[in-house]
């Protein structure tokens, strides 16, 4: 939780000398040795308070905000952008805070040589860690420039202004931002609280500012990691084991080495891969290489027409992650119980992963679409026994990527590659069929619920069980990278871990938010992971969330209630009823007239239980004659805090209930007793145009002066159970068994 | 020698014959808007128009494509003057991480070049060999009504002038 102060103007020009002179002090401490330990030790002349957002972990103002002699303003920030916009409105959160325009700022993301270690940008994190440092920040920049205009100009900070990079004077004397900068002005520890402007003053934030980065992507400018072309760049190919287990036996690579434009074929262990002067001379060199190479493989994947009983007979860790009243005791009462169960999904980004590397000496530098360049770094300095110093990894866009892809990987692949052809730039980008095949997908889950149900209809008695792998392999160890996992000296993926609560992994929302009196949820963690898995958009939000609302839906009908009603009955927190009663009033839910073929239903959750809360009623269609459904229409209301950017808000949901219906209605890996054999988009369908809704609403619930509440995923769970919700009252049967196919569709209607 | 005329520029090009379109325009022309996405013709990242028609670019072979035209998303307007596809993206917001909208762009281009007034049904109809990870769909849908808007008011607005 952030520490936001929303004062009136008057107090915040007020309090604002008091400030600087906390800050006065920090800052003598700091210069008499400038370093973060004397910083450290300034911050016990105000006992120190835990600092808002990712300040804590990097607690200096001018690894946020840096202001050079000339005006100019950098935000710093450890993030990335994935195509959520944060570029966008992180430099909203800086300019309204630092009273500056938009224009005037600039935004370094994530680079391990410059700017704050952020870890992932993951879990809807972006705006509550980092825009919340830079809101804060910025705040407590603006503070101290208005304090040293005041010291220059021999009045009260409370007589100033600051206004467009500048401080004004009520005589008309102003002072620009660069003008009162010193070198060390802003290098001070941050304090636990700012002087936050009030949102009704907001002319920069919860405005629809246009994203910065779109006019490059629709001119064609370069813009993508993939689109990066330094001089002198080669091109790699990786020609990637047929499975899992497989073993190089021998590769004759004479012909290869041979073929037109060649530079080098690089084998170590498992890992081969060809350097080319050309990018197809690099895919067709590829071809021949595989083409060259004899593997030895191993049958070790589990049954696809029975995974759901595959995953429960793995070896599991369980632990009760919720304990409520006396669970399993009530006596009498109707008792309902389900099993939900969820293939393996891609994450399909369209743009297979890229990365490039140049080694020189042992420094080797990496662009890359990674999600997290300092945990990527730590993996490929792992990888290549190097320290981490020397190596860097900087961020550049990719392809979206919706969690842990290939991205990582192709990092390291890069890097190893660049180490056997130094002194160039090597550039790798993965074919289609390597993304889908060697991706690690979102895990195969299953949920069993169990409720008893009260005279009144409510419910007495919830029982919520989870069975899940991991939601995160991310690097951090080598063992993360694939090319780590076959190379000769090989270092194996480490051991899994479950993610720990209040976030959770498996068990990410399996603690529902409506209230029980007696209630039971087990987390039964699986260690074995028959196929690679790692991060996929919400974790195992999306399966228990899609569990829970089915349920609750099955619940209501058997007791004769309106499933927003139902839901109401047990929901006591008051955003996530006024989230609810938006989503159903803007659906027109009570006025719903159901046609033939057609259905309603309804899905909600508080992402996490912690971060943004989201209503989603949708109507789905289903085709007769092959089964299969569409969307037809959903509604939504979302309350995430403070709003920042209400089109880009919007546009992630939009995004997030039309990918969640993929994944609901068409999505499933597939693979055969040795090999993935979903390896493109035709053994791997996604939505299309033709299944496209006719319209998507979405209604922002606005909280002025509150934290700022992640959003990019929290609609991933509430669209499941809207649809799958729809689907069962268009057919008047339920599927529990994702996807909600068409011929799964149309055995339930027979 | 194979001749190419791409966004109005003629070339010669001493390329393999066989080399993908896409790879021409990517790594020879440095055009870096049509993408790479699978190779196999089944995203339509790599779109581009061949003589007025959408193509993928990554099966087309350079020899198919020489003495034609061919038109990349550059070839529509640029960062200080976008034409009105690019503009109705931009005014739309049509993108997330944009890595299909070059893509996307040039399909419904060269449905507005042979139908001015799509319906929405044949815009989907036209979009559907080109996939969206994102879930921008809608975005899109409504970028590419409105850039049909924007072309006949242009149009208008030419024909309106006197011409020499």
């Amino acid at each position: 939780m952030m520490n936001s102060v929303i004062l009136s103007r008057r107090r915040v020009l007020a309090g604002a000398g008091a400030l600087v002179v906390s800050f006065g002090a920090a800052h003598a401490i700091g210069q008499e040795g400038n370093t973060a330990q004397d910083m450290q030790s300034g911050a016990r002349v105000s006992p120190p308070a835990p600092l808002p957002g990712s300040l804590k972990d990097a607690p200096l103002l001018d690894s946020w905000i840096r202001i050079d002699g000339d005006g100019g303003i950098t935000v710093f920030t450890g993030k990335v952008e994935l195509g959520q916009g944060i570029k966008t409105s992180l430099l909203q959160v800086a300019a309204e805070q630092l009273s500056v325009p938009l224009q005037a700022l600039k935004l370094q993301t994530a680079d391990t040589a410059l700017t704050p270690n952020e870890g992932f940008t993951a879990g809807s994190h972006s705006m509550q860690d980092s825009g919340t440092a830079i809101m804060h920040a910025a705040a407590q920049s603006r503070i101290i420039l208005v304090g040293e205009a005041g010291r220059r100009l021999g009045l009260p900070p409370d007589q100033l202004e600051a206004k467009d990079g500048f401080v004004q004077a009520p005589d008309g004397r102003k002072l620009s931002y660069g003008e009162l900068v010193s070198e060390q002005i802003l290098h001070v520890r941050a304090q636990p609280s700012s002087p936050l402007k009030h949102p009704n003053s907001f002319s920069v934030m919860n405005t629809p500012v246009r994203r910065a980065d779109i006019p490059a992507m629709v001119t064609g400018a370069p813009a993508y990691v993939q689109d990066m072309r330094p001089p002198g760049m080669v091109h790699a190919r990786v020609v990637r084991p047929p499975s899992y287990e497989a073993q190089l036996v021998s590769v004759d690579s004479e012909a290869v080495e041979n073929a037109p434009g060649v530079l080098k074929v690089v084998r170590d262990g498992n890992f081969l891969a060809v350097i080319a002067v050309s990018e197809y001379q690099a895919v067709k060199a590829m071809r021949l290489l595989a083409a060259a190479a004899r593997w030895d493989e191993k049958s070790a994947l589990p049954r696809l027409s029975d995974l759901p009983n595959a995953i429960l007979s793995l070896p599991s860790q369980d632990s009760e992650i919720l304990r409520q009243g006396q669970p399993e005791s009530s006596s009498g009462g109707r008792k309902l119980e389900a099993k939900y169960t969820k293939p393996y999904h891609s994450h399909g980004s369209i743009g297979p992963s890229c990365a490039i590397a140049e080694a020189s000496g042992d420094q080797v530098t990496v662009w890359t679409h990674t999600q997290g360049v300092f945990p990527d770094r730590d993996a490929i300095a792992g990888m290549l026994h190097l320290p981490k110093e020397n190596v860097r990894c900087i961020h550049a866009e990719g392809s979206g990527c919706y969690g842990h892809n290939g991205a990582d990987d192709a990092a390291g692949d890069a890097a190893l590659i660049a180490r056997a052809y130094p002194n160039v730039p090597v550039r790798v980008q993965w074919m289609r069929e390597q993304e889908h095949a060697w991706e690690p997908y979102g895990p195969a889950m299953v949920t069993h619920l169990a409720a008893s149900l009260g005279d009144d209809g409510s419910i007495r008695d919830w029982q919520h069980e989870v069975w899940s792998n991991t939601h995160s392999m991310r690097p951090g160890g080598a063992g993360a990278l694939l090319a780590a996992q076959h190379m000769a000296d090989r270092v194996p993926a480490p051991p899994p871990k479950p993610l720990p609560l209040p976030e959770g992994g498996g068990d990410r929302n399996a603690i529902p938010l409506y209230k029980f009196p007696n209630a039971r949820v087990v987390h039964h963690f699986l260690p074995a992971m028959p196929l690679r898995v790692s991060a996929l958009r919400a974790l195992g939000a999306y399966m228990n969330v899609f569990s829970i609302e089915s349920f609750m839906d099955e619940l209501a009908e058997a007791v004769g209630t309106d499933s927003v009603e139902f839901r109401l009955k047990h929901l006591e927190d008051q955003r996530a009823r006024d989230t609810v009663a938006k989503a159903a009033e803007k659906f027109n839910w009570s006025a719903f007239q159901k046609r033939a073929g057609r259905g309603r239903g309804f899905g909600f959750a508080r992402y996490k239980n912690l971060a943004a809360y989201c209503a989603i009623a949708a109507e789905v269609e289903v085709d007769r004659d092959s089964g299969r459904a569409k969307l037809v229409r959903a509604v939504a209301a979302v309350d995430s805090g403070q709003i920042v950017n209400p089109d880009g808000l919007v546009n992630q949901v939009e995004g997030a209930i039309l990918q969640s219906t993929s994944w609901t209605l068409y999505e499933s890996v597939s693979f055969d007793d040795t090999r993935i054999t979903s390896i493109d988009w035709a053994t791997y369908p996604i939505m299309r145009f033709a299944q496209v809704p006719e319209s998507i609403e979405v209604h922002l619930i606005n909280r002025p002066g509150q934290p700022f509440l992640g959003a990019g995923e929290t609609a991933q769970g509430p669209a499941a159970g809207a649809v799958a919700n729809a689907v069962a009252h268009a057919i008047g049967k339920r599927i529990r068994d994702l996807p909600l196919s068409g011929e799964r569709i149309r055995q339930a209607s027979m | 020698m194979i001749k190419l005329t791409v966004n109005g520029h003629e070339h010669e090009l001493e390329t393999e014959p066989d080399t993908p379109l896409l790879y021409v325009l990517r790594d020879e022309l440095a055009l870096s808007g049509a993408k790479f996405g699978c190779g196999l013709g089944q995203c339509g990242a790599c779109t581009v128009m061949l003589d007025g028609k959408a193509v993928f670019s990554c099966l087309t072979p350079l020899l198919l494509a020489a003495g034609k035209n061919v038109t990349t998303v550059e070839g529509l307007g640029t960062l200080e003057a976008p034409g009105p596809l690019q503009r109705a993206f931009i005014e739309e917001q049509a993108a997330q991480c944009g890595y299909c909208i070059a893509g996307m762009m040039m399909r419904a281009q060269a449905l507005l070049v042979k139908n001015s007034s799509p319906t929405d049904a044949e815009i989907r109809a036209a979009m559907e060999p080109n996939l969206c990870r994102c879930g921008t769909h809608m975005r899109i849908l409504r970028a590419i009504k409105r850039a049909a808007a924007l072309i006949k008011t242009a149009d208008a607005g030419a024909a309106g002038r006197a011409r020499p």
